[in-house]
């Protein structure tokens, strides 16, 4: 910026037609990359019919009988019969009435919903919790092996998740918690805790050392210290740190699928098992994936500066 | 300076918690968690993989086989086909990733307007959830009605009932090869970004200076300044792509026959369809092993790249 003043022309700023350029092919990919998100959302507001004509309907009659499906579980009845019924109560219940059914009762989506947030939330919290501890204590003490251990850390990140699922699937019918919430957020902290004591301790590596210093000399211990010095100071840190392990708790499919099946069950095993009358019922699958994917769209846009981090474990620092 | 600070750390010893005593405090948890939930688990499969096992069959009796289960899964040739369908899998979707990625920050980092708009838009396909996205791009390779057919056969004229992307045995490993593709570029890209973005002008400046062309500067100084963030992308994607199975699993679900089963899906079958508990142990702790074992020889060659 300040070399435009200087010079007349620095050698290294693109000329505008190469930017130009660069930017019409970096958005073209941009608009390509967001064609399947704009279909999930497109689908979830399409009738069942429209959802699955072909060519593929661009323009259509905009309708919430996707969420409506989403939301319950239907039964198929005879005309007479809904004839015979009272007149309906609410939009759902007219979406689903012109097509022949009858609500039976709410669905399993937001439970599942409930359960991915809950887990979510509750791994996050203590892998957060544990991590900034941990962090700490690598940080700012001389911990014995400390890089062995650090190594370690990250070295649980390598296995694949089926690879310790056989026995994490014997040890929890052994202790009584398979499918349950309590068990899932035990195994995700336990895969997150890697992710937020690397991140962390590149953010409490960042805080200098004298203000715990100035802290002591102040008569404080070195626990009030850390509480009142050096957690307040890594607050933006420790904020990134959690909205990464929340995504990961958010998105992780293997474990959920192969360690829960009823009532601790989230939302990424239960989606693609949403059926309808003649296989999937596309507009509730997108209608659900939706609903799924919006707190991602947020955090992403919350996140993008702190991103690279948290993908490459604090490797990278831009 | 040893005379100075010893009063402190007595003052403090006396005041509270020695530091030893907090680091200690501090870190156990962690350690502990760690022990409980991934090291016992990897211990036990260690165990069960020279046993006979089977999770389906708790009050069975559990015999100790030796080295059997290694024997086995190393001279069985499916395994030797599903590390190969890996393999091919990594191959292809690194080399995409790697170049798309790369010419993605490339191009960004000509700074035009708005760029950093456009990159967070780029980047939103990686933070989702590859199952859930895997579910739907089921539907967008429908033969009949996909979205995928229809645009292809709008750009090229082929019929799009004509080619089925998830069921043919030619194209399912492309079908997956495309979505980790899309999915997982940005990761690259952001990487590769950060790369670039590390290069200081000055070292422009003075290749300019002695008229070095756009071609050279960019393969004497871009490529080699990035390479080491270009290598830790490789790593990370490796080390992900190797052990996928969501995507897979959602997309696929190995077939049509076995012909998209990467090794996680083959695992997956052995552990948690057939019940073979031990069997499929000792293949996890050969695939744990060889990740492992890859990964550390990787980052060897990656410290001398970054070294230079």
């Amino acid at each position: 910026m300040s070399s435009v003043n200087t010079t007349a022309h620095s050698v290294v700023e693109p000329t505008p037609r190469v930017k130009r350029i660069a930017g019409a092919i970096v958005i073209l990919y941009a608009l390509v990359t967001m064609i399947p998100l704009a279909w999930i959302f497109l689908t979830s507001v399409k009738s069942p019919p429209d959802s699955i004509s072909y060519p593929p309907k661009i323009v259509f009659t905009p309708t919430l009988e996707g969420y409506c499906n989403l939301f319950t579980t239907r039964t198929r009845q005879t005309p007479d019969y809904i004839q015979s019924l009272p007149a309906p109560t609410g939009t759902c219940d007219e979406i689903t009435r012109n097509r022949n059914m009858v609500i039976a009762g709410p669905s399993n989506y937001w439970p599942r919903f409930g359960n991915s947030l809950v887990i979510a939330f509750g791994s996050t919290f203590l892998a957060v919790s544990l991590g900034t501890l941990a962090a700490y204590g690598f940080s700012r003490f001389r911990v014995p092996l400390a890089d062995d251990l650090l190594f370690f850390i990250l070295s649980t990140r390598m296995m694949p998740p089926i690879a310790v699922a056989i026995p994490i699937y014997l040890m929890y019918r052994q202790f009584g918690l398979s499918d349950t919430a309590l068990g899932m957020i035990l195994l995700y902290t336990a895969v997150n805790v890697s992710l937020a004591v690397w991140l962390l301790k590149g953010f409490i590596d960042e805080i200098p050392r004298e203000y715990e210093e100035a802290a002591m000399i102040d008569g404080y211990t070195r626990l009030q210290a850390f509480w009142k010095v050096v957690l307040p100071q890594a607050t933006t840190g420790i904020a990134a740190t959690a909205i990464f392990c929340l995504i990961f708790a958010w998105n992780e499919y293997a474990f959920a699928v192969l360690l829960t099946s009823g009532s601790a069950q989230t939302a990424p095993p239960f989606i693609p098992t949403i059926i309808g009358e003649g296989g999937q019922d596309w507009p509730a699958v997108a209608a659900g994936t939706t609903i799924f994917l919006v707190p991602i769209l947020v955090f992403t846009i919350i996140l993008r500066k702190q991103l690279l981090r948290g993908i490459t474990f604090g490797a990278v620092r831009k | 300076m040893a005379a100075r600070t010893t009063p402190t750390t007595i003052a403090v010893r006396v005041r509270g918690l020695s530091d030893r005593a907090i680091a200690w405090l501090f870190i156990t948890p962690t350690i502990a968690l760690l022990l409980a939930i991934n090291i016992f688990p990897l211990i036990w499969a260690v165990y069960l993989s020279f046993t006979n096992f089977r999770a389906n069959r708790p009050n069975a009796e559990v015999e100790g086989v030796g080295l059997r289960n290694y024997q086995r899964v190393l001279n069985d040739p499916d395994i030797w086909i599903a590390m190969q369908t890996t393999a091919h899998f990594v191959f292809w979707t690194i080399l995409l990733q790697t170049v798309i990625g790369f010419a993605l920050a490339y191009l960004i980092d000509r700074k035009f307007r708005s760029h950093a708009f456009w990159t967070t838009v780029i980047l939103i396909p990686m933070m989702l959830s590859p199952a859930v996205v895997g579910n739907f791009w089921r539907f967008l390779y429908q033969p009949q009605i996909g979205l995928f057919n229809y645009i292809v056969s709008f750009f090229t004229g082929i019929p799009p009932s004509s080619f089925e992307m998830l069921g043919s045995v030619s194209l399912a490993p492309w079908a997956i090869i495309i979505v980790d593709t899309w999915m997982w570029t940005p990761y690259v890209m952001l990487i590769c970004l950060a790369g670039l973005r590390s290069i200081p002008d000055y070292i422009y400046e003075a290749a300019e200076v002695d008229r070095a062309s756009a071609w050279r500067q960019f393969w004497s100084i871009t490529v080699p300044m990035a390479l080491p963030f270009i290598m830790l992308a490789v790593l990370f994607r490796g080390i992900e792509n190797f052990k996928m199975f969501d995507m897979v699993m959602l997309l696929t679900g190995g077939g049509p026959g076995s012909t998209t089963e990467v090794a996680s899906i083959t695992l997956k079958r052995e552990a948690f369809e057939s019940w073979l508990t031990g069997r499929s142990s000792a293949f996890a702790i050969i695939l744990f092993v060889a990740v492992f074992s890859l990964a550390n020889i990787y980052v060897k060659a990656l410290n001398k790249v970054k070294q230079r």
